[in-house]
């Protein structure tokens, strides 16, 4: 049944074949626009030696938790799909990819340059810490790169995504991820699901010790198959970390002890950004057991979507979230929007500032849950502790 | 010998090669793998989901 459904939508689809010369990508060139945020502390440094004022420190920040909100109310949405006979081409084509390889050298190049600025004592505190902040937004969005190439088959790929979440020492992600997260997706088993009723600050400390919790056992269950010492060289989350403390000492080294604490901080901003995507990305969201005892797979409707088009393109379509749970190696430039998928009211660049506020984040997507399971909450994925008191306050809404 | 397919993205386990990585070495039986492993390219289907791959149809 589930696979004939299937084959009715993709025909629908696929009614209008499209040869590749008579269909052109709206945002081809706009994913170029992604390498802005690396660029974000020379831009920093230009702007504030040109104006003398600190308060260009706060680039990266303010791109992104205030212009692209703007930018996405501005701007507004695009629903509209490459024709599914395209996407085969669409993802062949290396120019998408060569955007995303592009992010790493720049991405690094601004740490060094942020190392060397910190180390100079040409910036007053409120700079330094400025450019911490925006140092800690480039981490994050370069998560957001390494999620993309994480999920391809190429190593050379998967290899340029450990390198790219060096910067945050978050490299157990791209385990966690690939083989914790999108196994377990929108069930209370999952560290990185956030549940109704449960505010982003309840979700973070959940989040970064479970997700961590988690990929340690993915790799110890690996490595037990393969008789091997989980405190050995062949511990691929060991390894990860082990390019960080080998980054942070040789920056340490050349820039001296000054610049440790700046990049502690933005280690611990950036991969707290990506926690607060994690958290907006299936706040609630819940599959139903099947009577085996095994979850439903994942859907459209176990995913929050959105289709502005500044975060999309920001994000690399991370936002075309459905999408990419039914096909996580599907690359950036070919994911789709889905008709039956949960919408956010806007894109996640707005939704991360109001997660920071619980009751504003509250107001706005309880409703917005409540109706996604026509007002019955015991299809949620609910907080244990919030449990009586939302179904008391929420249960006979039906 | 025989192959099985993730019906959601396509990777083939097949025993000749297994997995080496994953802990599985080339010739182990798809039987032996267990049941709870993930599709190692995509993580959406488990193993109890792989489709049998038709013998001359084996990439």
């Amino acid at each position: 049944m589930e696979a004939r459904a299937e084959h009715v939508h993709q025909h629908r689809q696929e009614e209008v074949e499209v040869s590749p010369a008579a269909w052109t990508d709206g945002k081809r060139y706009a994913w170029l626009l992604g390498i802005v945020i690396p660029f974000a502390p020379f831009i920093a440094w230009g702007l504030a030696g040109l104006t003398e004022f600190e308060g260009f420190w706060f680039i990266g920040p303010v791109l992104v938790f205030v212009v692209f909100p703007i930018l996405d109310l501005a701007i507004g949405l695009d629903p509209s799909n490459p024709p599914d006979s395209i996407l085969t081409y669409l993802e062949q084509d290396r120019y998408y990819r060569w955007c995303t390889y592009l992010f790493i050298p720049i991405q690094y190049a601004g740490l060094v340059f942020a190392c060397w600025l910190w180390s100079s004592g040409d910036l007053t505190t409120v700079g330094n810490v400025g450019l911490a902040l925006t140092m800690g937004v480039v981490g994050g969005i370069a998560i957001n790169t390494a999620h993309e190439l994480g999920h391809k088959r190429a190593s050379s790929e998967r290899w340029l995504s450990r390198i790219a979440l060096a910067q945050t020492g978050y490299g157990h992600f791209y385990i966690e991820h690939n083989r914790g997260h999108h196994v377990r997706v929108a069930t209370p088993e999952d560290p990185a699901s956030a549940r109704f009723g449960e505010s982003f600050w309840a979700f973070l400390p959940r989040t970064v010790v479970g997700s961590l919790r988690s990929s340690w056992g993915i790799e110890a269950t690996r490595l037990d198959r393969l008789g091997r010492s989980h405190w050995g060289p062949h511990n691929d989350i060991l390894g990860a970390w082990a390019m960080t403390v080998a980054l942070f000492a040789a920056l340490t080294i050349a820039f001296g002890p000054v610049a440790l604490p700046y990049l502690l901080i933005q280690a611990l901003i950036g991969f707290s950004l990506l926690e607060v995507v994690n958290y907006l990305e299936h706040y609630g969201l819940l599959r139903q057991k099947k009577e085996d005892g095994r979850y439903e797979r994942c859907l459209p409707e176990h995913s929050w979507n959105s289709n502005n088009v500044a975060s999309n393109v920001l994000l690399y379509h991370l936002q075309r979230h459905s999408d990419h749970h039914a096909h996580p190696t599907r690359r950036y430039q070919a994911l789709r929007h889905v008709d039956e998928a949960p919408q956010l009211p806007t894109g996640y660049a707005g939704m991360i500032v109001l997660a920071w506020i619980p009751p504003l984040w509250r107001r706005v997507m309880d409703r917005r849950l409540l109706d996604h399971y026509g007002g019955d909450l015991s299809r949620a994925n609910i907080a244990p502790r919030q449990r009586q008191k939302l179904l008391a306050r929420y249960g006979v809404v039906r | 010998m025989t192959a099985y397919r993730c019906p959601s993205c396509g990777y083939e386990y097949d025993e000749l090669i297994g997995h080496p990585r994953e802990g599985f070495p080339p010739g182990t039986p798809f039987t032996e793998v267990p049941d709870d492993w993930p599709c190692p390219d995509c993580g959406v289907r488990d193993k109890v989901d792989f489709e049998r791959v038709a013998e001359d149809d084996v990439e």
